[in-house]
């Protein structure tokens, strides 16, 4: 008898969602916990025509952190991230970067920080090198080499004396990544940075974000896709109607939401008379649950149910034993709205 | 200062690979042999009909003379008459040709005649997109989340505008010296022009008329329209900050420049128009000794009115662009 134990991913890439083992106490967590405050946003509110817009907005981030905030659109992450880089003033509040006020003191603050706010828009008439050399005379201290080794890290060297009118999406977004990264920020602000690419190109990015973070720059990344934030981020802001519900690492975020467990037998009723003499495991109806349409399509009338890690091999070996054929058991994660619920549900309680 | 000179740079680079400026060379590079054509025309009708240039003037004098004794023609059309008729008067009592056809002459009236209309377009032409272009292209996040005070964004915006209004005047010169040397000779740099033909009350004042060599009134001539044009050119650097539209903004400051035009040639009853820039935009006027179209408009009044303007629009422009929420 064979048992098929997999993880069930939401995403569209087929990718298996990592599971995040418990920190090492010597690793990258350890190294995260003892680090500076690169971005501390503080009470930020912002009101546009008579209309509060962003209700509360709290949250640090970390040296060598990759950082996700995470929302449905039109909750306010673009209007936040705004605030962040001096695009738009906060009605209240203040957000610091590296210790300086952007508000106040905005020469230093916006010094420390690169970014691309929604698209990476730069000056299609200008070749990509003249893009860069525009906007390293805003700086300081950045010399031709500096560009040349931008180019070079976001790989676009041998096509950056070309018009940015012939590139790519793809090529847009690395540009404007090596924009970003000119003056050395210590952060780095990207917003929706996956809209547009395609599956390798989106691929590419995260393995070239966590390079970034390697290296010691602080990434901030917003998304509306709670796949993308676990695959990218180590702690995560959620933001829904302006207001900041959450801030935790990504892993107990999700575990908080609680996942589904879902079984597919050849007895269904039966297995599922089993399953219930185990006292943590509940049982959920049709509407009961949320989640993915497509995490059920295969797997026609599956029990769904709720149950603790721990349980699962005895009960595995609970229907094995009663001879029942488990065709799979498959873990799926809450959607983005089931945790938007969850946590909306925590704060009204 | 040493913080704006790169960012002067940047602005100056990016209105150049626009090709902005090449537009301009286009249009007068195709505009001014038109012109100089028809000046040609001219100039041989003249000659065939008029042996000396004297006989020419003599009967343009006879013309006019002839219409201020009508009665159809209204009081207040009479003083232009009037005070044409001194000017040619004393072009020929002086024994100077007012109409000589030389490339200086040809400069001179081509730039006195482009400065209500013509030299607004080219400005507009570079001015128009400088802020909302980079908004609606969505650069003007890249721009400003760089850490540059926002004030110091738009000054090197104004600067690189003020050499390209300069350039543009420069350049029309030149390209029309060029163009019109060709055919009427490098000439006429020296040539006499009478200047200081004004109105007092409704009489004409002679008193202050005098001459000046022609590259010197160019020269003049060349200052007043830099004033007007940097008129225009921050009018509508502060449209191009308030709206986020390069097209909208073209075709409200062009309005405004065409209503003016409208204006001067209909409110001599209604006088606060004066305070309106865009009647005021014609200063080379002053120069030639044309009278101002409101009663009470002279010089030092209308770059006054326009110096007020430039000075609000400039208030606006920063007041708005160093506290505007970028959200688009």
């Amino acid at each position: 008898m064979t048992i098929e134990y997999k993880i069930r991913k939401l995403d569209q890439e087929k990718e298996v969602l990592p599971q995040k083992s418990e920190p090492e106490p010597d690793g990258r967590d350890k190294r995260l916990s003892e680090a500076a405050t690169v971005l501390s946003v503080r009470g930020l509110k912002k009101k546009i025509r008579g209309t509060w817009i962003i209700h509360q907005v709290d949250f640090d981030v970390k040296a060598g952190e990759i950082f996700g905030f995470l929302g449905p659109n039109g909750s306010g992450k673009t209007t936040t991230i705004r605030m962040l880089v001096d695009l738009i003033k906060p009605t209240e509040g203040e957000v610091l970067i590296g210790g300086h006020s952007v508000q106040r003191n905005p020469e230093r603050a916006l010094a420390e920080v690169g970014s691309i706010v929604e698209n990476p828009e730069m000056y299609p008439f200008m070749s990509g090198w003249e893009n860069l050399e525009h906007f390293a005379r805003m700086q300081r201290g950045i010399d031709k080499n500096r560009i040349r080794e931008v180019a070079e890290i976001v790989r676009l060297d041998d096509r950056i004396h070309d018009k940015v009118k012939t590139y790519s999406l793809g090529m847009r977004q690395r540009l404007g990544i090596a924009q970003a990264l000119l003056g050395r920020p210590k952060l780095l602000i990207l917003d929706e940075p996956t809209n547009g690419l395609d599956p390798k190109g989106i691929k590419e990015l995260r393995e070239f974000i966590r390079m970034l973070a390697d290296s010691g720059i602080s990434l901030f990344i917003s998304s509306h896709l709670l796949s993308e934030i676990q695959l990218m981020c180590d702690r995560v802001a959620i933001i829904a109607g302006g207001r900041v519900l959450s801030v935790g690492r990504v892993d107990e975020l999700v575990a908080q939401a609680g996942s589904y467990v879902l079984w597919k037998t050849d007895r269904p009723e039966e297995a599922e008379r089993l399953l219930l003499q185990e006292p943590q495991l509940r049982i959920l109806r049709e509407g009961e649950y949320r989640m993915d349409e497509s995490a059920l399509a295969h797997l026609e009338g599956a029990v769904v149910t709720t149950v603790p890690e721990a349980a699962l091999p005895g009960l595995v070996a609970r229907l094995a034993g009663a001879g029942i054929a488990i065709h799979a058991v498959q873990r799926v994660a809450p959607t983005l709205e089931e945790m938007f619920l969850t946590l909306t549900e925590e704060n009204e309680s | 200062m040493r913080d704006l000179l790169p960012l002067i740079q940047n602005e100056t680079l990016k209105i150049w690979k626009k090709k902005r400026f090449y537009v301009i060379l286009l249009i007068l590079l195709v505009l001014i042999p038109i012109f100089t054509y028809a000046q040609m025309r001219v100039s041989q009708t003249n000659a065939v009909h008029f042996k000396d240039w004297r006989n020419q003037i003599q009967q343009q004098i006879t013309d006019l003379q002839n219409t201020l004794a009508s009665d159809r023609v209204p009081e207040e059309w009479k003083k232009y008459d009037r005070i044409e008729i001194l000017r040619l008067q004393y072009y020929l009592d002086h024994d100077v040709n007012p109409s000589s056809p030389d490339a200086v002459s040809f400069t001179r009236q081509f730039m006195a005649s482009s400065v209500s209309l013509f030299f607004p377009l080219m400005i507009l032409a570079i001015a128009s997109d400088l802020v909302s272009g980079e908004r609606s292209s969505g650069t003007i996040k890249m721009l400003l989340t760089r850490p540059v005070k926002r004030w110091k964004i738009l000054m090197s915006k104004l600067v690189a505008l003020t050499l390209y209004v300069s350039l543009a005047i420069v350049a029309t010169g030149a390209v029309s010296y060029l163009i019109s040397g060709a055919v009427f000779g490098y000439g006429g740099w020296s040539m006499p022009v009478f200047t200081g033909f004004g109105v007092q009350g409704g009489t004409i004042d002679a008193s202050g008329v005098h001459a000046v060599p022609q590259w010197l009134y160019l020269f003049m001539q060349s200052g007043l329209i830099w004033v007007s044009c940097m008129t225009v050119a921050v009018l509508s650097l502060m449209v191009s900050v308030l709206l986020r539209s390069t097209a909208a903004s073209i075709v409200t400051m062009m309005a405004a420049v065409i209503s003016g035009t409208i204006l001067s040639g209909m409110t001599s009853s209604w006088e606060s128009a004066k305070y309106l820039f865009s009647v005021n935009i014609d200063l080379t006027d002053y120069l030639e000794g044309v009278p101002a179209p409101i009663d009470g408009m002279n010089l030092v009044f209308s770059l006054g009115v326009l110096a007020a303007w430039s000075a609000a629009a400039l208030a606006v422009s920063f007041g708005i662009f160093t506290k505007q929420d970028i959200l688009n």
